[in-house]
């Protein structure tokens, strides 16, 4: 959609926009000026992270994934035991778990696309369970009692160093690479979604069988499509190990980590650009205020609350904030709403693929 | 290999086997009629289990006693989910459907933990429990009473409803449905309300399912997330929207999950992943599950 839009007309207007944005989005570890709600930011910007490349696989190809999380803690736990036994710095270490989330990606991916519908979604919660089982019971890893990441010190007191990823004295650089590493997920979807691959996933998410008369290598360009989501999904987890200086398998690789990533995306509306990002501007703060306003004693108004809105949004928009922003914008120009936009036609092609699979290989 | 271990290992895994299909049976047949896939239904069961702890601390009336209570109310529950959120989005995007359910259990579950705490409950000196103190010994086999009913009440369960889907006019119009929506409603059946009756039967059947187990196995807000993932995994692996593949599924469930410790050997911490695999297994060489139509 935001594509679309920088090339139909509205791009000064875009432009300046984004460049505030740019400069809000920059400036904001300055306006906040405190740990807790820079912290907030952080999460928001990682969950935008995660959710866009969720999005890559969920929302360009159509394949629902409810295993992410098991990407994202390959990738914590990756750079982790490196730099914990070896002394490799995470910038290495998260190169080195993207290749491993995305290798194993794609071990999975090759015959778990066979499926379609539910199937694929509950295979990649399997998945998943069977990794946070593994974590769990593996010694190496520390178990289901995690690990703690070294300190980087200086004269014995822990301090800040770019080498080791890691700001113990000021939170702010962790702030700013998280929204570059946002950026750079963001840029690798829209370049993903303009090129032949992003119409082919389309392709393949719109009509799978034909796509595949048309000479689409469907199994190829899923695969892609979910090494590029585990990698991604793996550089934010070395991220947040980093971040946190704690990893374990429950944190991770939990099921609900999966499922909020989902939801992320979903919320801002799937197989759009700026859908995971939105998404996470409005849920992240959402769910961590109310957590902190109400859930404090663990009396679960907060999950009441999310539990309650994400009902709300399902029935009364499907489609996501990004479908009510099109709408609004429609409305604004006076252009008749009758011929849908590509995601909601789209979106309106998923519901006779429920339930049904598909023979991946032919 | 020890064979009286083996064999009590079988016998565990049947039993529980049973529950795991009954829980997952309402969900398939939800599934198969409408396309949607509950994903509240563990916190359904764990709404039963509350409903019966609560029947026995404030009314006093034993599980066993309240289940028609439990049944009829989770019934009701269906009902309401159904006609509440389900009915708006028949027509919204898959990715919607699933969501909508999603929320549904987080509020539940929520909402447990906010009006009886996280606290773990367990129904005090439950009647099955001390029926022939609790256990029986079939020659160095123990099993426990509360388990053996709760398999005999979901074999009665499940006897009655493929009875009432294959034999009275109502579950051949159920089939109907599941089978072709618009010829169905050319031939006169209301899909909405086979749709509503769809989730009172699976309601119903979760709370059968929830008033048993809430007899030998505690209560959390949270125990809904275990069951529920075993039924999603049971009613893929026996074929989504089929009932007989959610019985042979169930069953194949819960004698993997208790026997693969001791015929393979892995470790008890394992024996869930064990399952998973075999999901990820069975449906590597049939995408649609046991008994699956498509």
């Amino acid at each position: 959609m935001t594509t679309a839009t920088v090339r139909t007309g509205t791009r000064p207007v875009f432009w300046v926009a984004l460049g505030l944005l740019a400069v809000v989005l920059l400036a904001l570890p300055l306006i906040l000026r405190s740990d807790s709600r820079l912290n907030i930011a952080i999460l928001v910007l990682v969950y935008a992270a995660l959710a866009q490349a969720w999005n890559l696989l969920g929302g360009f190809a159509g394949q629902i994934s409810l295993g992410n999380a098991a990407f994202f803690g390959l990738g914590a736990y990756t750079s982790t035991i490196l730099f914990s036994r070896w002394e490799v710095t995470p910038w290495l270490g998260m190169l080195g778990g993207a290749l491993v989330a995305a290798v194993f990606a794609v071990i999975i991916g090759y015959p778990v696309f066979r499926l379609g519908g539910h199937y694929f979604a509950i295979a990649t919660i399997a998945m998943a369970e069977i990794v946070l089982t593994v974590f769990n019971d593996w010694e190496f890893v520390g178990g289901a009692v995690g690990l703690l990441i070294p300190f980087a010190r200086v004269d014995g007191r822990p301090a800040d160093s770019w080498y080791y990823l890691q700001f113990n004295q000021h939170k702010e650089p962790y702030y700013y690479i998280a929204l570059a590493l946002v950026v750079l997920v963001t840029a690798v979807t829209i370049g993903v979604s303009r090129s032949k691959v992003g119409y082919y996933l389309r392709a393949i998410k719109n009509d799978q069988q034909a796509a595949r008369a048309l000479g689409v290598h469907v199994l190829r360009y899923k695969l892609i499509a979910i090494a590029l989501s585990a990698a991604f999904s793996a550089i934010v987890g070395t991220f947040y190990a980093q971040y946190l200086l704690y990893i374990d398998p429950e944190t991770t690789m939990r099921l609900e980590l999966s499922v909020l990533i989902a939801l992320v995306a979903i919320l801002g509306g799937v197989g759009t650009v700026a859908g995971p990002l939105i998404g996470a501007a409005v849920l992240i703060p959402a769910a961590e205020l109310t957590r902190s306003q109400l859930g404090g004693t663990g009396n679960a108004v907060d999950l009441i609350l999310y539990g309650g809105l994400i009902i709300l949004i399902s029935i009364f928009q499907p489609n996501g904030l990004m479908g009510l922003v099109e709408r609004v914008r429609r409305r604004g120009r006076g252009r008749p709403l009758t011929p849908p936009s590509d995601e909601e036609a789209l979106a309106r092609e998923e519901a006779p693929l429920l339930g049904t699979y598909e023979e991946e290989r032919g | 290999m020890d064979t009286t271990l083996l064999i009590q290992a079988l016998v565990n895994g049947l039993l529980i086997g049973m529950v795991y299909a009954l829980i997952s049976v309402g969900l398939t047949l939800i599934f198969g009629l409408m396309e949607i896939v509950n994903f509240a239904h563990g916190e359904f069961l764990m709404l039963a289990m509350y409903a019966a702890f609560w029947g026995s601390v404030l009314l006093h009336l034993d599980p066993m006693v309240s289940l028609p209570l439990t049944v009829a109310g989770l019934g009701l529950l269906g009902l309401v989910t159904y006609r509440g959120i389900i009915a708006q989005i028949l027509r919204a995007p898959m990715l919607a459907q699933i969501f909508a359910t999603f929320g549904l259990g987080l509020f539940l579950r929520g909402l447990a933990q906010y009006l009886w705490s996280p606290n773990f409950r367990t129904v005090e000196r439950p009647w099955l429990g001390q029926l022939s103190g609790g256990t029986v010994d079939l020659g160095g086999v123990f099993l426990g009473v509360p388990q053996i009913a709760a398999a005999v009440l979901a074999a009665l369960a499940f006897a009655a409803l493929s009875l009432f889907i294959s034999r009275t006019r109502v579950g051949l119009a159920l089939q109907a449905v599941a089978e072709d929506r618009a010829t169905a409603t050319l031939m006169g059946i209301d899909s909405n309300r086979m749709f509503a009756l769809g989730w009172v039967i699976g309601g119903a059947c979760v709370g059968l399912a929830g008033a048993v187990l809430a007899c030998f196995y505690p209560i959390t807000p949270t125990v809904g997330i275990l069951f529920g993932l075993m039924s999603y995994i049971v009613v893929a692996l026996g074929g989504f929207g089929s009932v007989p593949g959610a019985l042979v599924a169930g069953l194949l469930v819960g004698l993997v999950q208790e026997a693969s410790p001791i015929v393979f050997g892995v470790p008890t911490t394992y024996k869930y992943a064990v399952v998973f695999a075999l999901y990820l297994v069975v449906v590597l060489i049939r995408p649609q599950g046991l008994f699956g139509r498509f």
